[in-house]
């Protein structure tokens, strides 16, 4: 394969004493679905929000498009082109969806009164919903009046229309219904076909494989084992991850 | 990788539990409210919501009821003008109070950043001239005076931003000692010099025939009211109060907006105790103490939520002048006023027992 559009090289990162990042390595490659999987504690969530520019690293190189960066702030990640799909999806439940989608990036009419322009904010919003099938029923209510299906689709759609390289979806699913669960899927597959990078964290292992193109899994800080999803199962992904795969022998197959 | 990832879905049982109560939550209970909410946003655009009209059909039957009973005496320019003039100050301090409990916080210090302001804007006018001071020593008077309350608030800004000090604390604190700053000052006695063409303008005097306490305070709160609504400022003050940490990950700079907020409210206090100054022809160090207690009524009356997010400047007019109008009727219809304190009590509960009951019904996950 091509360079890795974003890469961790060695990342280490200590809580205190706790040490939840040994060594990581971890990459995505442009128009693929990468998993990000292990078990509670493996460091998942460190090394995403490492990599979203959340918190930074102690030691440890994360290289965008093959050049070296420092991700200082979440701002930094999404200038490189890398948006994150929070788990508890970091909407203002009060502002409406085209607010929402805007936030810290607002449209303006004045633009030295900082004036907003409303119109044009809804506007884009109702065309990055339409590209995701999205239809919300009332463009100007509140998140709040939202179901959950629906203030998910308004994250995911702030995601997807900024980032041009990488997205972040941490546990998009979890909180979703069925059918809004294969919209979310759908949203992911097409997202992946414009060439951007997704990379999935779930525990939902059925999920993982059927989504997904590779998995990477985490085990105790450091990368486990890489596996292309169409040559693994999901004995082999919780053997990856629990590390009963270690003392199986070489039961993980590499991909470059 | 379809044909077996498909069925193992329902072998692990985790999809399932879910999507249960998507619907259940889905159906009735969410609905009545927004769709109440999308009318009025109909009617009236960004800047009226259910809440406020709400308060507004309470005023209007309070003015009707007035009306009826006092015929020719409540309803005139005159009783409405004065209204007006002896709430100019409140409805100033209530504009910078708005913009505080939009981020879910609150400013107790207003009324003793109002007395301070004021102290110290007189005292700079004592020692230039005096009673007969110019208009130059009067404009700077007025600019340090409102600079000391803008520089109080964005200190207690600091504090709550920074040092992480909630901001009933910070501002309980910076009641007592911005008070406690001016009794220092004027020793105790106020300062009861103040420049004549001061009182005579902005104190009692009328510009196109309205008078100037009125002209300045409404003016202040249609400016802000339009920054809340359709500026920059305004949006992220509602989603900081909104979701503080959504937030910060959108890459608006918090803690900055929370200091420039408590700032603002400062400076408000400060222009308030100018106004105040004017009006009475003394620094009325005493008379300031319960101030906040009146201002976050208006701001909660009119339909601001204290947990942050939501909340009009319109509201919080219609909110001041609840009180307003009714401490004026029951004093033209001959009800002890003191009736009014304990009507405005009954109307505080009884307005966040529903901003409460509203939050429930639209809390669905």
């Amino acid at each position: 394969m091509a360079e890795p559009v974003l890469e961790a090289r060695a990342v280490t990162k200590h809580y205190g004493t706790v040490l939840a990042l040994d060594n990581a390595d971890f990459s995505a490659y442009s128009g693929e679905i990468v998993a990000l999987i292990g078990d509670n504690g493996a460091g998942k969530s460190t090394l995403i929000k490492i990599l979203s520019g959340a918190i930074r690293p102690d030691r440890g190189d994360i290289l965008v498009g093959g050049e070296r960066v420092h991700l200082t702030s979440p701002l930094d990640a999404r200038k490189h082109g890398i948006e994150t799909v929070y788990q508890d999806l970091a909407l203002a439940p009060d502002l409406d969806a085209a607010a929402n989608l805007h936030l810290g990036r607002e449209i303006y009419l004045v633009p030295f009164l900082r004036l907003l322009n409303r119109r044009a904010m809804r506007q884009h919003a109702v065309t990055a919903f339409a590209e995701l099938g999205i239809h919300l029923p009332d463009m100007r209510a509140p998140i709040a009046t939202l179901s959950g299906g629906q203030r998910q689709s308004v994250a995911v759609a702030r995601a997807v229309a900024y980032a041009s390289k990488v997205i972040f979806m941490d546990e998009p699913t979890a909180a979703l219904g069925v059918v809004q669960r294969g919209r979310v899927l759908d949203t992911m597959r097409r997202v992946r076909d414009r060439g951007v990078a997704v990379v999935l964290v779930s525990h939902n292992m059925p999920e993982v494989l059927a989504v997904s193109d590779r998995v990477e899994v985490l085990r105790l800080g450091h990368r486990a084992t890489s596996l292309l999803t169409a040559q693994t199962n999901v004995e082999e992904l919780v053997g990856a991850m629990t590390g009963a795969l270690e003392i199986a022998g070489n039961g993980a197959r590499e991909t470059p | 990788m379809t044909g077996d990832s498909k069925q193992v879905p329902s072998a692990t049982g985790a999809p399932a539990q879910p999507d249960i109560p998507e619907p259940h939550t889905g159906a009735g209970l969410g609905k009545p409210g927004s769709r109440l909410a999308v009318g009025a946003r109909a009617v009236g655009g960004r800047v009226i919501t259910a809440s406020e009209t709400w308060t507004l059909l309470a005023l209007v039957i309070l003015c009707v009821f007035f009306t009826v009973r006092a015929p020719g005496k409540f309803l005139t320019l005159t009783n409405f003008s004065l209204i007006g003039q002896d709430n100019a100050w409140y409805l100033v301090m209530a504009v910078g109070q708005t913009f505080v409990i939009l981020t879910a916080g609150i400013d107790l210090a207003v009324g003793s950043v109002l007395v301070l302001s004021g102290v110290v804007a007189d005292l700079y006018c004592i020692h230039h001239g005096g009673a007969n001071a110019g208009w130059a020593t009067i404009v700077v008077g007025i600019i340090i005076g409102i600079a000391v309350g803008g520089g109080w608030g964005a200190m207690q800004g600091f504090l709550i931003a920074k040092a992480k000090v909630a901001p009933l604390i910070v501002t309980l604190a910076g009641f007592g000692a911005a008070g406690g700053v001016a009794y220092l000052i004027t020793g105790g006695a106020d300062l009861r010099t103040v420049p004549n063409r001061l009182v005579n303008t902005i104190g009692l005097g009328s510009v196109l025939g309205l008078p100037w306490l009125i002209v300045i305070s409404v003016g202040v709160t249609i400016v802000f009211g339009l920054v809340l609504a359709y500026t920059r400022f305004g949006q992220y003050t509602y989603a900081i109060g909104s979701n503080a940490e959504a937030a910060r990950r959108a890459g608006i700079a918090v803690d900055r907006h929370l200091i420039k907020v408590y700032a603002l409210s400062g400076l408000m206090s400060g222009l308030a105790g100018i106004l105040s100054l004017a009006n009475f022809d003394s620094t009325t160090i005493a008379g300031h103490g319960l101030d906040n207690l009146t201002v976050i009524t208006a701001v909660v009356l009119g339909g601001a939520s204290l947990f942050g997010g939501r909340g009009s400047m319109l509201g919080t007019f219609i909110g001041l002048t609840i009180p307003a109008v009714l401490l004026s009727g029951l004093i033209i219809i001959g009800v002890n006023e003191y009736w009014q304190d304990v009507a405005i009590g009954a109307v505080l509960v009884g307005a966040v027992y529903l901003d409460q009951f509203r939050r429930r019904l639209q809390q669905r996950t």
